[in-house]
Parts: C-alpha cells; sequence; structure tokens
C-alpha cells in the first residue's frame, strides 16, 4: 500500500506545481488574443482571435503618443550602457583579482563578495540620496552609473580566471619580455569569451528588470524604462484604477501585452540559458 | 566552464611559505580602478552619506541616535517589519521545503529527459521577474479574470479587494516570490544533487536505504551548504522588499497601505516627507541586515574563498 500511495502524492505535488508555474504564463500569452469583456466570460485558456491582438497593440502603441517605444529604448540605453560599462570595469578587475598581486587585493575582494550578496535593494535609497546631494537625478547617468558597478560580475570574472588560467604561463610570458597589458589583452581576454557571456546575461537581466532606482530616480515619463512605464500602464488601467483610467483604451488585455513585450528579450535569453544559470549560481559560491 | 559546475568546494591547498614577489607589478591597481571608482561611488560613498544623515538633522547638526529613536516611535516602523517577518516565514518555508524536495525527486525518481522537462517548465517564470510577475499575480488574484476564479471563489474570495485585505499579503508576496524565483533554485539544487559522487549513493544503497533514507541522510545533508546558501540570499532579499507591495498599492486603489514593507516607509519618508534623514535611518537598519546576512555567508559558511593559494 505504502508502495502506491508514497508515488502518486509526489506525482500529485509535482503537476500541482506544474499548474502553479506554467498556468499563469500560459494565461498572460493568450490574454492579448481576447477582448476585456472576453476575458472575463470565456474559458480562461482559449484562444480569442489574432485580430484582437492587433487591436489591443493599436491601443497600446497610442497610449501617450507611442511613449511605449520611448520607453524600450530607454530600458535598451540603460540595459545596454550599463552593460558594456561593466564589462569594461569588470574583466580587468577580475582578472587582476585572479592573477596579479597588489596590496589591498584580499580586502578588495573581500568587500566584493559582501557587496555582491547584499541585495543590491539595501543601497538603492542611500544612491538616491547620493544623487539628490550630487544634482544627478534625472539623467541618463544617474541610472547607468549606478546599474554599472556589479561586483558579482566581478567576482564571476575572477573566479573563472582564478580557475582556468595557470600563473605558470603569465610568468612564462613576462619572461619573454611581455608588458602586462601585452597579457592582458594577448592572453587572457581572448581566453575570456565564455565569462564574458556569463557576466552579459545575468547582467543585462538584472538591469532590464530593474524598478527600485529609475522609479525613484527619474522624474518624467518620457525617461522611464518600460519597468517603470508598466506600472504607469497600471494605475491607467480601468479594471485596477477605475477613476483614472477612465476614457482611456488601456484595459486588460493591452496590460498582458505591454508585459509580453516587456518580458520578451530576457525571456528569449532565458529560454537559451539555464545551463549559464546554474554555472553562473553555482560559481557565485565555489572556487577550486 | 566544468569548475563553475561542480560545487563541492576542495580543501584549500596548503599555504606556500614563501611569498611570491609582487606579480604584475603596477597593472593589478590600474586593472581595478575603474572597478574600486565605481564601487566607491555607489558602494561606499552611498552606504557612508546614510551614514552621516541618519546622525545628524536637516540642517546638518549632529543628533545622535535621535533619528533612530523617532523612527522607531513611528506607528508604522514596527508593523512593516512585523509584515515582512511573517512574508519571510512563508516565503523561506516555501522555498527550502519545495525546491529542496522537488530537486531530490527530480534527481533520484524519474527518466532524465521527463526530469530536464519538468526543471524547464519550472524555470521559465524566472523570466517574468520584477514588475512582469506582480502584474500576472495581479490578474490570478482578481476572481473577474482569474483563470482559477471557481478556486478563489471557492475560498470565500469574491472581490479583489477581499483577496488583499492586510492579513493575506504576506502570503500573496511569498506566492509571488516563488513562482518566479523557485525554478531557478530547484535547477541549481539539482546541479548541487549531481555532484554527490556516486560511490556514496551506491554504497547507502548497498546498505538498504530506501529513496526517503537516502534523501534524508545522505542527499540533503551532503547539499546543505547551498540549502544555507539559498535560505540566506532569499532571506536577505526578503527583507528589501519594494516592488511587490508598492505595485500593489497603485493596483488596489490605495487598499493597500502605501508603508506596508520597510523599504517603503523609507521611500514615503524620503519622497512624501522630504524627511531624508529619517529615510536615511531606516534604510541602515535594512543595509546592517543586509550586511550581517552576507558576512555571515562570506566568512562562515566555507562556500567562498578569497585566498587561493
Amino acid at each position: 500500500m505504502k508502495r502506491i500511495i508514497g508515488p502518486a502524492a509526489i506525482a500529485v505535488v509535482l503537476i500541482a506545481l506544474l499548474a502553479f508555474f506554467v498556468l499563469p504564463a500560459l494565461w498572460l500569452l493568450l490574454a492579448p488574443t481576447k477582448t476585456a469583456a472576453e476575458l472575463t466570460s470565456d474559458s480562461p485558456l482559449s484562444f480569442g482571435s489574432f485580430a484582437n491582438i492587433g487591436l489591443a497593440w493599436q491601443h497600446l502603441t497610442s497610449f501617450e503618443d507611442g511613449v511605449l517605444f520611448t520607453w524600450l529604448r530607454n530600458s535598451a540605453v540603460y540595459s545596454i550602457g550599463a552593460l558594456i560599462v561593466t564589462l569594461i570595469t569588470s574583466i580587468p578587475a577580475g582578472y587582476a583579482l585572479a592573477l596579479t598581486k597588489f596590496r589591498g587585493r584580499k580586502l578588495l575582494l573581500t568587500v566584493t563578495l559582501i557587496v555582491m550578496i547584499m541585495p543590491s535593494a539595501a543601497l538603492v535609497l542611500p544612491v538616491f540620496l547620493e544623487l539628490n546631494v550630487a544634482h544627478l537625478i534625472g539623467t541618463a547617468w544617474s541610472i547607468i552609473l549606478p546599474f554599472s558597478f556589479y561586483p558579482f560580475g566581478v567576482y564571476l570574472v575572477y573566479i573563472y580566471f582564478a580557475t582556468s588560467l595557470p600563473r605558470e604561463l603569465l610568468s612564462a610570458a613576462r619572461l619573454d619580455g611581455a608588458s602586462e597589458w601585452q597579457i592582458f589583452t594577448r592572453i587572457a581576454l581572448p581566453l575570456a569569451t565564455p565569462v564574458v557571456g556569463l557576466v552579459a546575461f545575468f547582467s543585462f537581466v538584472g538591469n532590464w528588470n530593474n524598478f527600485f532606482l529609475p522609479y525613484l530616480v527619474l522624474p518624467g515619463s518620457d525617461q522611464f524604462p518600460i519597468q517603470v512605464g508598466l506600472n504607469q500602464l497600471l494605475s491607467s488601467t480601468p479594471s485596477f484604477n477605475p477613476v483614472a483610467g477612465a476614457g482611456l483604451n488601456i484595459t486588460s488585455p493591452e496590460l498582458a501585452l505591454a508585459i509580453i513585450i516587456a518580458i520578451l528579450p530576457v525571456l528569449v535569453l532565458f529560454l537559451f540559458s539555464q545551463r549559464t544559470l546554474v554555472s553562473g549560481m553555482l560559481a557565485g559560491a565555489t572556487k577550486e | 566552464m566544468t569548475a563553475l559546475d561542480t560545487p563541492i568546494v576542495a580543501a584549500p591547498a596548503r599555504r606556500t611559505a614563501v611569498r611570491r614577489a609582487r606579480e604584475g607589478g603596477v597593472s593589478g591597481p590600474l586593472f581595478v580602478s575603474g572597478y574600486v571608482i565605481l564601487l566607491l561611488a555607489f558602494g561606499v560613498l552611498p552606504t557612508l552619506y546614510a551614514v552621516f544623515l541618519a546622525f545628524t538633522n536637516a540642517r546638518g547638526q549632529f543628533t545622535g541616535l535621535n533619528q533612530f529613536l523617532r523612527v522607531f516611535q513611528d506607528f508604522r516602523f514596527w508593523p512593516s517589519f512585523g509584515d515582512i517577518l511573517v512574508y519571510l516565514v512563508f516565503w523561506l518555508l516555501l522555498i527550502v521545503i519545495l525546491t529542496v524536495g522537488v530537486a531530490v525527486v527530480l534527481r533520484s525518481r524519474m527518466p532524465a529527459p521527463l526530469s530536464a522537462a519538468i526543471r524547464f517548465l519550472y524555470y521559465i517564470p524566472g523570466a517574468l521577474a520584477g514588475v512582469a510577475s506582480v502584474l500576472v499575480w495581479l490578474f490570478m488574484l482578481d476572481p473577474s479574470v482569474s483563470p482559477v476564479n471557481w478556486l478563489l471563489k471557492g475560498l470565500g474570495f469574491d472581490t479583489f479587494a477581499q483577496v488583499l485585505a492586510p492579513g493575506h499579503l504576506s502570503l500573496v508576496f511569498a506566492l509571488i516570490a516563488f513562482w518566479t524565483g523557485a525554478g531557478g533554485w530547484i535547477v541549481v539544487m539539482y546541479g548541487a544533487l549531481n555532484n554527490i559522487p556516486q560511490e556514496v549513493l551506491e554504497a547507502a544503497r548497498m546498505d538498504g536505504a530506501g529513496p526517503w533514507r537516502m534523501a534524508l541522510h545522505i542527499q540533503i545533508p551532503m547539499i546543505r551548504k547551498w540549502i544555507v546558501y539559498m535560505a540566506i540570499l532569499a532571506f536577505a532579499a526578503g527583507t528589501q522588499l519594494f516592488v511587490e507591495p508598492q505595485l500593489l498599492q497603485t493596483a488596489s486603489l490605495g487598499r493597500v497601505s502605501p508603508t506596508w514593507s520597510p523599504n517603503q516607509l523609507a521611500y514615503v519618508y524620503a519622497f512624501q516627507h522630504g524627511d531624508f534623514n529619517g529615510a536615511a535611518a531606516i534604510s541602515l537598519v535594512l543595509l546592517v541586515i543586509g550586511l550581517l546576512g552576507a558576512g555571515l555567508l562570506v566568512t562562515r559558511s566555507g562556500l567562498f574563498k578569497v585566498d587561493e593559494q
């Protein structure tokens, strides 16, 4: 008896979890194919029509004269801008921490670890207060530069070089008269491709999804990234905000379509990156 | 990249007696300089500035612990920490029990392709982290559009307002966090389980250990470090909750308190009262909690090494 109940209970739990994880995502994908009325009346996982997607798209893109595209462009500028600065600073830094010796190296590594594990939200309000006193509020740099500070990236690069590039190789190159800069650009950088991908993935996903800092720092709708834009759309959706939403065409299907558009870049990355995620998260705490 | 896939840390090699000469000369400091500038500007400096603000008043006069005493006496301060505490209990219980349990089942009791497919499907909601996940769950929890409105109605919820009653919010946020975060952690735990040497499992099987005893006495103890790692990260991140309650507050026409979480209270201090000193004091309390969690993990867990020689 026990031999049957055990596996059956496990199967029930796994299937319930499957429904829990998959159904909301499936519902979201189907929502823009229906009108707001159909969403409440039709069966939840039914398909409406492609025409409804077109209609939702029209309503969404005409919201505040196509501000949606501005939000997406802003998100791209902030995320990619920060990604570039992150790569430029973290790759040499991780390399130097792994393969050179200098005073303060261990301290820098310890501080990096602590800041990396500490949730980044803990620093958002202090960063806002600092930017405020420095009169940097509202500029693109006030987003890009704080995003660029990415200790997890430095640690990933450090681990990578410490485990894959033998010190002896560098010593040999030094004996041959190569300068430190040459060693870095000719030996280390060509080897770094996999870790660049890893850092880029985590940095981009984190920046694209970030809400807190831009929400505090950016005053105007035309500067919002898509995440903060979604918040504005939400307060314009009549089903959630009948007062502010009156007279607008933003209803549940439009909001669902906006969510899909907002997550699309990250979703595409996710579909191809399960392995990246594991190696990154495990690397977050290993070192051989 | 194989080195990155193995979560088991090798015993540290013995320290070499003779210190090597400084390798790389001045290039080390030069190579880290860009990162150090960012670290100072957006890690150290904001922390110091928050400390300065928390110990002074609006005119810049030193006030000792007065700012802290003042925010502690705010009637919203302790309830916001109470909210977070209840949320953390739900969230940690859910994530620790279910991710570890599911990972063990997927690792030991399932054909590999099925296990891989399930892991992948569990992991997908991770792409909707942040604002998107909250918005999706607003729909899931609104009985007028929810695909599971029969379930909500069965539980006695007929309107969105009933679902968002103050007592339910901690559980709602724990569900959202679990929806986006659990899949990734299941994949990670599965990776850690994969690294348990096959001989250990064989030996246990020879001794007659069934799947339950195997899980409880061998597999789970051997990935204990990873469970602690996950729990501390989840705890530290959980204390910082902001996006979820803030969006829910927008969506519920103010039925949800604007100061549900401590970070929201700090936000209200800064943006509605213009009281940066009070906001800094609250932020500093949260920062200390985050620092303690991180410091504990870095120095005590043995998961991290800062000295490879």
